[in-house]
């Protein structure tokens, strides 16, 4: 196995999806290749930054806002249906 | 394999018994939904469109479309996917009309490996969140994302950051299996790539 082929079972490896005999390839590969324990090592880290911290969050203020919107533009609907 | 798999076929999800309260027009029923997916429609769409405006009016056009069409829901789906997918499309349609000269749509961009293929090979520090604050950290998780193509951005959202599993992505945008695998990758490495000059180990740093 080399650096590409295991770049190509990455999203596999990861959910955990990578039949017995392939995976015992991928971990001799990563046992002897530094570079590609690295990228599995910072792509589980870059996963992880994203999942911890809240990129796009919605205050309580802003959700009743939307939430009210929602709900008063739904019951618009419903009376003209 | 097949291409797509249908999820969760044998559970019944508490979502049904809702989305059935409120197609015979349980308004508190609906309401209920709303509630429970207004953040993550909102996330997604903010996600989409890194604009705030766009996310807000798009979260409201999200669920009204829903309500409108509850008869139209399968059940053979979970509701959630099903609110995802109108989410997607209106958000891409926003995009479109943003960028009128410049085709965007799942498929744009899928073609270059460019950035797709690791350069750098160092370890990183292992808490970002000790090295910088909470602002900072989000600033820079915020332009890092808005770099991708919106192809990218858009697995990236639906796979990582709001838990869907491949499937349920797949079926909400659209696409097989394999592209879903093949864009989540891509867009895992390039973002890999440039957190790294943030999160790097300096020279001669201990491990």
């Amino acid at each position: 196995m080399n650096c590409t082929d295991f770049l190509s079972q990455l999203t596999d490896y990861f959910d955990g999806q990578v039949p017995p005999a392939l995976l015992a390839e991928i971990k001799t590969h990563l046992a002897e290749c530094q570079h590609c324990e690295v990228v599995v090592n910072t792509t589980r880290q870059t996963i992880e930054v994203y999942r911890g911290n809240e990129v796009y969050d919605i205050s309580d203020e802003l959700r009743e806002r939307l939430h009210s919107a929602i709900m008063t533009k739904c019951m618009a609907a419903r009376k003209r249906a | 394999m097949p291409a797509i798999q249908s999820p969760g076929t044998e559970e019944i999800h508490p979502d049904v018994a809702l989305v059935a309260r409120a197609r015979e027009g349980d308004t508190a029923a609906f309401e209920q939904l709303v509630r429970q997916y207004e953040r993550q429609i909102f996330r997604v769409a903010q996600h989409i469109t890194q604009n705030r405006e766009d996310a807000e009016d798009i979260t409201q056009d999200t669920f009204l479309k829903a309500y409108e069409k509850l008869d139209q829901f399968q059940g053979n789906s979970k509701f959630s996917t099903w609110l995802v997918r109108i989410a997607v499309n209106e958000s891409l349609m926003r995009l479109r009309k943003r960028k009128t000269s410049k085709t965007v749509s799942m498929d744009e961009d899928v073609q270059t490996e460019e950035g797709s293929i690791p350069r750098d090979f160092a370890e990183w520090r292992p808490n970002p969140e000790q090295i910088f604050d909470q602002n900072e950290l989000g600033d820079i998780l915020r332009r890092t994302i808005q770099g991708l193509p919106p192809g990218f951005r858009t697995v990236f959202t639906l796979r990582d950051i709001e838990n869907l599993s491949t499937e349920e992505t797949a079926e909400a945008l659209g696409l097989s299996v394999p592209a879903v695998k093949s864009r989540l990758l891509r867009a895992r490495l390039q973002l890999r790539e440039r957190l790294s000059r943030y999160f790097r180990k300096k020279e001669g740093q201990p491990a």
